[in-house]
């Protein structure tokens, strides 16, 4: 080993950024957005444009008009490329617009149902129009935790698996496998459900959230199998012949080095897959369907799970029931968010 | 300069113990179990949907009617999805011709043009997008889009009902699928985005600095390069949305009418797509229609399955393992 020499200090010379924006043309920008704003809501205000609708498209219209001023000086190239900046723009603010309305109105409107009993009470003795100070959906998030892990335990072996396969035992299947993995993540949810319905419900003539959570299976394996292969192929080549090296057979090398390496990217695997499906609602239509009380044994008939919750009371259509399905539409959102956080959280940690 | 030549390889034999052939064999079984449950959905869909596919032949696919009948055989059974199948190709293509210039829009923005302290919030707030239930996007439809999608409705056949598509017969602008069609939008959007940034973000760095470098603009290199390279990935990608479109069942059970008829006028508010076919009738149907609806859920099952199949193969294709 050679020592590492330190590189003599020296100061730095900041980087030139020619390319970016200078103060002017950062005024100019903040002052033609402000005109086309104030513009745009003096139209939306006193004539009949209405709307925050109204208000965007008259706000992309201006902007587009600004551009052309703003270029008339610099010729037909910038004035194009100024065009396509506000088109662009615009067109991702209204890709995103959607999204951020989702979690606005999903919070606003569910907050108002959030109350201890909904974590602690079912529906069991409730009719759905009652207050909202009575009845919950603990059998919901029971049912849904459940079918939910039992999907999980079937999925996360079946997943790592195939993960291996790709990885480790690189076998003459390999393109085969990752193609039909990838095909397999565009199952329509209904035709998982349709499935499940077809053999296990047919064969046993109950539903059941086994069944429900069979069919949450079908549609997680893909997702789980195809993290793993990305989590596996993280592994250095250099862990791996270090392995044979000490004279370890494939399976040690594969059980005791390359898969502990990565376990953190595993649980990233499986909690990605569980919120891939834990708001699926259509296989539960035609598995699982839904009751009103707390029941744990997943053979014993129908189970309620949040989705099949929310689409029940929404179906009911009276207003405190619609409120109890944005409520239950919260909750779920949260747990897709806590989800989402924790697979970051241990997705960051193997990468290096 | 002498080219150093570099020492080629050993040949490696690898002979497997038993214990490794037991391992490799276990492993390849697991793998192999999504081509057997894919094998086993096909293949259970048909056998019990065979009868009506024999009962039926191909009118099964291009009739209209969804009738169930009575029993004692005053009104007969006659069960078809024509009239669903052509539903759900308007309403996937109407989300398509939506989504995909947001997405490309989207993706542009986030790899060229958002500053970087919005990039990475924006980028959170895409996968997070992802992963929001359909069963949220068709609730949001309903009760927040709808007000929005039929005004735009209205504009729409006010000025523009010369052309067949949008014209209405009754002035009913609800559940339409219009209104369908863009709640399915927003929902394959962030998929076609993700896909088309991956894509993009692909593009060799020194090109589009050549590009700029000749004195080219932010414009004239996304025109010349990027979307040139990025073409088939992104097609993959819009494909890949399309698949998500053509087999959503809740948001479009939620957002549109089932009514039994070719239906292209887009403004009307009746439609219907084969998974929210399924999801409705599936509570009340006999025996036979039970049958029915498999032998539908197997249709859309090789629908989908084509669709995606040739969108994993474009994507495979144009972003290249490393």
């Amino acid at each position: 080993m050679t020592a590492t020499i330190a590189a003599p200090e020296r100061p730095v010379a900041e980087p030139k950024t020619p390319w970016s924006p200078t103060r002017s043309s950062r005024i100019q920008t903040f002052t033609t957005l402000l005109i086309a704003g104030i513009v745009a809501g003096v139209l939306v205000l006193f004539t009949g444009v209405a709307g925050l609708d109204g208000f965007g498209v008259t706000f992309f219209v201006l902007s587009l008009a600004l551009a052309v001023i703003r270029t008339a000086r610099l010729g037909s190239k910038e004035r194009t490329d100024m065009l396509m900046k506000v088109v662009v723009t615009s067109a991702a603010v209204l890709a995103f617009t959607p999204w951020l309305s989702i979690f606005g109105s999903v919070i606003f409107k569910g907050y108002v149902g959030i109350r201890p009993n909904f974590f602690t009470q079912d529906m069991g003795t409730t009719v759905p129009d009652d207050y909202l100070e009575f009845g919950g959906a603990i059998h919901a998030i029971v049912g849904s935790l459940l079918m939910v892990l039992i999907a999980t335990v079937v999925t996360l072996p079946l997943g790592i698996l195939s993960g291996v396969y790709l990885t480790e035992v690189r076998g003459r299947l390999s393109f085969l496998v990752r193609f039909v993995v990838q095909s397999m993540s565009g199952v329509p949810s209904i035709v998982a459900g349709l499935f499940i319905y077809t053999t296990l419900v047919f064969a046993t003539d109950t539903f059941s959230g086994l069944a429900g959570a069979l069919a949450l299976a079908v549609l997680m394996l893909p997702t789980v199998a195809r993290t793993s292969e990305e989590v596996l192929k993280l592994v250095p080549e250099d862990l791996r012949s270090a392995g044979y090296a000490l004279g370890a057979r494939q399976w040690r090398t594969a059980f005791m080095v390359v898969i502990p390496t990565v376990r953190s990217g595993l649980t990233t695997a499986a909690i990605l897959g569980i919120a891939r499906v834990v708001g699926e609602t259509a296989p539960l239509l035609l598995t699982s369907l839904s009751n009103t009380v707390v029941r744990v044994n997943p053979v014993d008939g129908p189970m309620a799970s949040l989705p099949t919750y929310i689409f029940g009371y929404l179906q009911i259509g009276t207003e405190n029931a619609v409120l109890r399905a944005w409520t239950g539409s919260l909750v779920l959102l949260f747990i897709v968010l806590v989800l989402f956080t924790l697979a970051r959280r241990f997705g960051g940690k193997d990468k290096r | 300069m002498t080219t150093a030549t570099t020492p080629t390889p050993r040949e490696m034999t690898v002979i497997y113990n038993r214990e490794d052939k037991i391992f490799r064999g276990i492993v390849t079984g697991g793998a192999l179990t999504s081509l057997v449950v894919l094998g086993l959905i096909g293949l259970f869909l048909f056998l019990r949907g065979a009868q009506v596919f024999n009962d039926k032949g191909i009118s099964f696919i291009t009739g209209v009617n969804w009738t169930a009948g009575t029993g004692d055989g005053a009104i007969l059974d006659d069960f078809s999805i024509g009239a669903m199948l052509v539903g759900t190709i308007v309403v996937s293509l109407i989300a398509l011709v939506f989504a995909f210039p947001l997405a490309i829009g989207g993706a542009l923005y986030l790899e060229f043009y958002a500053p970087t302290r919005v990039k990475k919030p924006l980028v959170t707030l895409l996968d997070l997008a992802a992963s929001i239930p359909s069963l949220i996007f068709g609730l949001w439809g309903i009760e927040i889009f709808t007000r929005f999608g039929e005004r735009w409705a209205i504009l729409l056949s006010k000025w523009l009902g010369w052309i067949p598509i949008f014209n209405v017969q009754f002035e009913n602008f609800g559940r339409s699928p219009f209104i369908a069609g863009c709640v399915l939008a927003s929902l394959i959007v962030p998929i076609t985005t993700s896909v088309a940034r991956e894509v993009y973000s692909r593009t060799p760095r020194d090109l589009v600095d050549t590009c700029y470098a000749l004195g080219g603009t932010k414009w004239g290199a996304i025109r010349s390069v990027v979307v040139p390279y990025g073409k088939s990935g992104v097609i993959g990608g819009a494909m890949l949305g399309l698949g998500r479109a053509l087999g959503e069942t809740v948001a479009v059970y939620l957002l549109l009418n089932l009514v039994f008829r070719y239906n292209f006028r887009i403004l009307e508010s009746e439609g219907g797509n084969v998974a929210s076919l399924i999801a409705t009738k599936f509570g009340e149907a006999t025996e036979y229609e039970i049958k029915a609806l498999v032998a539908a859920g197997f249709v859309l099952f090789l629908l989908t399955l084509v669709v995606n199949m040739t969108a994993t193969t474009i994507v495979q294709r144009s972003t290249p393992r490393a």
